[in-house]
């Protein structure tokens, strides 16, 4: 019999085991002592994020799956929906970066799969340490080299996705993948669980001891000093494998043989089975016996917990088991009846005919406790200030071409040219196209645009305005596609929240999120948390991934970013407050942190947007690009890139030099847009929001004058700022 | 025209070959099972892009050995039209329809991006459509895309007209030999190519001038 102190080996506490001996009267076996750790891990039970999870709205008209399935869904129009869902694989990732990174990928498109939408796009989200440190390029070389492997080998683009570097993110870089899928409405399947008699089957590769005990080893503490011991708990993953019981899974469903289908990923067979009995309020009964392994010898509680790759479970009527077995057998994968569905609302484990384990399913799934945090302001800022790498006094051409070069803005193609971003025939923007991705829906002019942002550094400075920002950042970007904004992905990477000042953090960021989500009237179908993402070194920065997806009537008018002809007028359009305390170039230059960020009016960038949107879906401007990291100077360059094309601009008489820097550098998340077209298009747009019309495209320079300012670049100069990652890549 | 596209387990671009199939007119196009050795009367045949049984032991290797290929491999030799793309061309290399061999790209990771390519020689059946030196623009993704033969191949190759496009000047993304990008049998009715002429069938989603391809070889059936 296993022990307490076994159990908080297994990253229980005491009162969790002595609350797990109270719900099943008895002290747990080896076999149940696996499952109940798992299954009361931070990461399968939300137990310190539940209650704030609550203030996030999950309602809206076009909402078609909302959170508690394997991903949530949209209504885009004429029977389709699109399924959607971002999630975390940092710990593996920080630990063994190709395997974590390609596995994540591989994770979460069996949560679409698994509701029964064919996977279209991957998108990623990463955050690693500065490209100067040696770590940081392995990671970076390696999660890289790890979506693109597992993405480009299983037919999936991935379409688009952002990466930033920051020191606190040395030792626990973060790896968010999101996934996009597309279904008839009325095809989706549920996972729970139902009809007693029914036959569990698993099919998929076979079961072997990898990932053992990754959901609470790995992705429920914090990062230490022996964590290359941890690399048995990193999962390896086989994308053709994968690819097979994708197509099996969509036959599968399209002959609607499945009563029900979940995929296996953190607490493998434990999890998915407890989760579809649950839902189902059934019991379920499993021999272990008949689950195919891969490794000889492997002790029931091992095969129960085993997180190895590619694998699903579904109910099948009995009458119906046959067909379901030629068709994995058509597919080469394993198919096995390995139990059957009950009415005894418990998980029980058999070894061929002995019982092993006997659990009751509610215990499993509901009764984890729930912790309310203690919450705490820091009273002092928690970060160092990042190392000055730019001169205070840098004249303004020197600050632009810097900016540009910085990890955070330089281009992005050393790394998307390792991802197939056209397979699937519906990429109709592709990466550096346009602010978001936009993709064509089947027999249809409509499309869809997809983004995924969240700049952390931000968040550290405020995390209640730096959330709100991660949601305006993302709108903006659809925004300048010509989408409106219809569902929303979150992925909330935090330190330890049992730590008062990280509680506060993630507490005001979920807030944020909350109150813009609700101003843009936008639901969030689902997520991901992801906690302890701290080292030595201490917490990463807080980095709520916000990823969303909206709708555009007309695809081919889908926006552009860069300038297309000379001639046309160029703008700064909405709101735009520029400030310079937490922004790009504060970083460069060394500044500490703010505590706090300027205030935004949230329904004013809304209008903004929409004017943009508008403006962009009606075929009205030529160019609509937002104003993010670096400010004014960088946008309007990017556009200059974009196009292949320069621009003059005139931004008049700024009498105080500091001021001049605020406008060219400040940052103001969302709310600002540099806009080309012609002149009468711009006067138009003008007419709903603020707009400034300051300049022309053309030539091959950017020439920026502001009284007896001048500042010059050639697109030759900006381009080879701008390509400062490539030697990242030799 | 017939075509039939082969489905291999691991294969990835097989729907979107289809689309580019049936955007010709007079084009129609089927899948064809790995499994499945009936061609059921197809009139051409195309080999899609993809990772074909994993790739595992070595691009294509496995392939090659399917129901399905064998049949292939009798319709070339009796003439019939094979065009290979991506992973097509490298199993049609191993299945030895064509010449020389793929070989990791030069900087060994996989690439994805939209290059010129140059018509070298115009012609029918797959480039009859095009010009001699025109330049289309069709995206490249791989990892195993660096052409390889030994230099009197290459030197055969060149002389006999085989080479049928070249990554245009400075746009070679893997360091295949002479810029090679795409490479035809002796008798020029099996024609293999790495950059993806079904992804360049759509201005909604990049250029038009992979078409072209799809277009010649409905016109050189008649």
């Amino acid at each position: 019999m296993p022990t307490v102190e076994q159990a908080v080996a297994l990253g229980l506490t005491a009162a969790e085991y002595a609350l797990i001996v109270e719900k099943i009267g008895r002290e747990p076996n080896e076999v149940e002592l696996a499952v109940f750790s798992l299954m009361w891990s931070e990461h399968c039970a939300y137990k310190h994020s539940k209650k704030l999870l609550r203030g996030l709205p999950t309602e809206g008209p076009r909402l078609a799956l909302g959170p508690g399935e394997n991903a949530g869904a949209v209504d885009v129009g004429d029977g389709w929906v699109i399924a959607f869902k971002v999630e975390s694989h940092n710990h593996p990732s920080a630990v063994e970066p190709f395997q974590g990174a390609a596995t994540g990928v591989g994770g979460i498109l069996r949560d679409i799969f698994a509701i029964g939408a064919r996977p279209i796009a991957v998108l990623d989200s990463l955050r690693f340490g500065e490209p100067s440190s040696p770590r940081s390029r392995y990671l970076l070389e390696h999660a890289v080299g790890g979506i693109g492997h597992y993405g480009n080998s299983i037919g999936v683009p991935t379409i688009g996705g952002e990466v930033y570097f920051e020191g606190p993110y040395e030792q626990n870089c973060l790896v968010n993948a999101m996934a996009l899928g597309l279904a008839r409405g009325d095809a989706l399947i549920r996972s729970a669980a139902a009809g007693v008699g029914n036959v569990l089957v698993l099919f998929g590769a076979s079961t072997g001891r990898d990932g053992i005990g990754g959901a609470s080893v790995l992705a429920s503490a914090e990062l230490g000093e022996a964590d290359a011991d941890k690399r048995p708990s990193v999962q390896v993953g086989d994308p053709f494998a994968e690819k097979k019981v994708m197509e099996c899974s969509l036959e599968l469903l399209e002959r609607e043989l499945l009563v029900a289908l979940q995929d296996l990923g953190a607490a493998g067979l434990s999890s998915s089975s407890a989760e579809m009995a649950s839902k189902g309020e059934v019991g379920l009964d499993i021999d272990v016996a008949r689950v195919p392994l891969r490794e000889a010898g492997m002790e029931p509680w091992e095969i129960m917990v085993s997180e190895s790759q590619e694998r699903m479970l579904c109910v099948v009527e009995p009458s119906k088991l046959d067909e379901v077995l030629a068709i994995c057998e058509k597919w080469e994968v394993n198919g096995d009846a390995i139990g059957s569905v009950t009415d005894t609302r418990a998980l029980r484990v058999f070894a061929g005919d002995e019982l092993v384990g006997d659990m009751p399913v509610p215990a499993l799934v509901d009764d984890c406790p729930l912790y309310d945090l203690t919450v705490q302001a820091p009273a002092a800022g928690l970060y160092p200030a990042p190392p000055p790498v730019l001169l205070a006094d840098a004249p303004p051409r020197d600050v632009l071409l810097a900016l540009l070069a910085a990890p955070n803005i330089a281009s992005r193609r050393p790394l998307f040219e390792q991802y197939d971003w056209i397979v699937q025939s519906r990429t109709v923007r592709r990466p550096e196209q346009a602010d978001a991705a936009v993709l064509a829906l089947p027999q249809s002019p409509r499309g869809i645009a997809v983004s995924i942002d969240g700049s952390g550094r931000r968040v550290a400075c405020d995390p209640y305005t730096g959330a709100i920002e991660a949601v305006l950042e993302c709108t903006a970007n659809l925004a300048c596609a010509g989408a409106a904004p219809l569902g929303l992905t979150n992925c909330l990477n935090f330190g330890n929240p049992e730590k008062p000042h990280i509680a506060w953090q993630l507490t005001e960021a979920i807030r944020g999120l909350g109150d813009a989500c609700r101003v843009f009237d936008v639901p969030v179908v689902g997520g991901n948390v992801s906690l302890y993402n701290e080292s030595g070194d201490g917490p990463i920065y807080p980095t709520p991934v916000v990823g969303m997806v909206g709708e555009l009537p007309d695809v081919a008018r889908a926006g552009r970013s860069g300038f297309a002809r000379a001639g046309d007028a160029v703008a700064l359009a909405g709101p735009f407050r520029p400030s310079l305390p937490g922004s790009e170039l504060a970083k460069l230059r060394g500044d500490e942190l703010p505590e706090g960020l300027a205030q935004i009016d949230v329904a004013a960038v809304r209008a903004a947007q929409e004017a943009i949107r508008d403006a962009v879906s009606s075929g009205a401007l030529a160019s609509a690009h937002d104003v993010a990291e670096g400010g004014l100077l960088v946008a309007v360059a990017e556009s200059c890139l974009g196009g292949g094309i320069g621009a003059t601009l005139d931004l008049g008489v700024v009498e105080d030099g500091a001021d001049l820097e605020r406008i060219l550098f400040g940052e103001s998340p969302g709310a600002g847009f540099v806009v080309s077209g012609p002149q009468d298009a711009l006067r138009r747009l003008g007419e709903r929001i603020d707009l400034d019309i300051f300049g022309t495209v053309g030539g091959n320079a950017l020439d920026v004058t502001s009284g007896a300012v001048r500042i010059e670049a050639t697109l030759g100069e900006l381009r080879t700022a701008h390509d400062a990652l490539a030697p990242l890549f030799p | 025209m017939k075509f039939g596209v082969v489905r291999f387990p691991g294969s990835c671009d097989e729907v979107d070959a289809v689309l580019a199939c049936e955007r010709v007119p007079g084009g129609s196009a089927q899948i064809l099972w790995h499994g499945d050795p009936d061609l059921h009367g197809i009139e051409a045949v195309v080999v899609p892009g993809g990772f074909s049984y994993g790739d595992y032991l070595r691009v294509g290797a496995i392939a090659r050995f399917s129901p399905v290929m064998e049949s292939v491999i009798r319709f070339a030799r009796e003439g019939g039209l094979v065009l290979g793309i991506c992973n097509g061309f490298q199993v049609l290399c191993e299945a030895g329809l064509l010449p020389g061999a793929l070989l990791p790209n030069i900087e060994r990771r996989f690439v994805c991006r939209q290059v010129n390519v140059e018509v070298v020689r115009a012609g029918k059946p797959f480039t009859g459509d095009c010009a001699d030196g025109e330049v289309l623009s069709i995206p490249v993704k791989h990892t195993t895309g660096r052409y390889y033969a030994p230099p009197d191949v290459l030197g055969s190759l060149e002389a006999r007209g085989q080479i049928l496009l070249r990554y245009a000047q400075d746009g070679n993304p893997n360091g295949s030999s002479n810029d090679i990008a795409g490479v035809s049998n002796a008798d020029g009715n099996v024609f293999g190519l790495m950059p993806h002429p079904e992804h360049a069938v759509d201005p909604l989603t990049g250029s038009v001038d992979g078409l072209k391809i799809f277009t010649s070889m409905v016109h050189a059936h008649g």
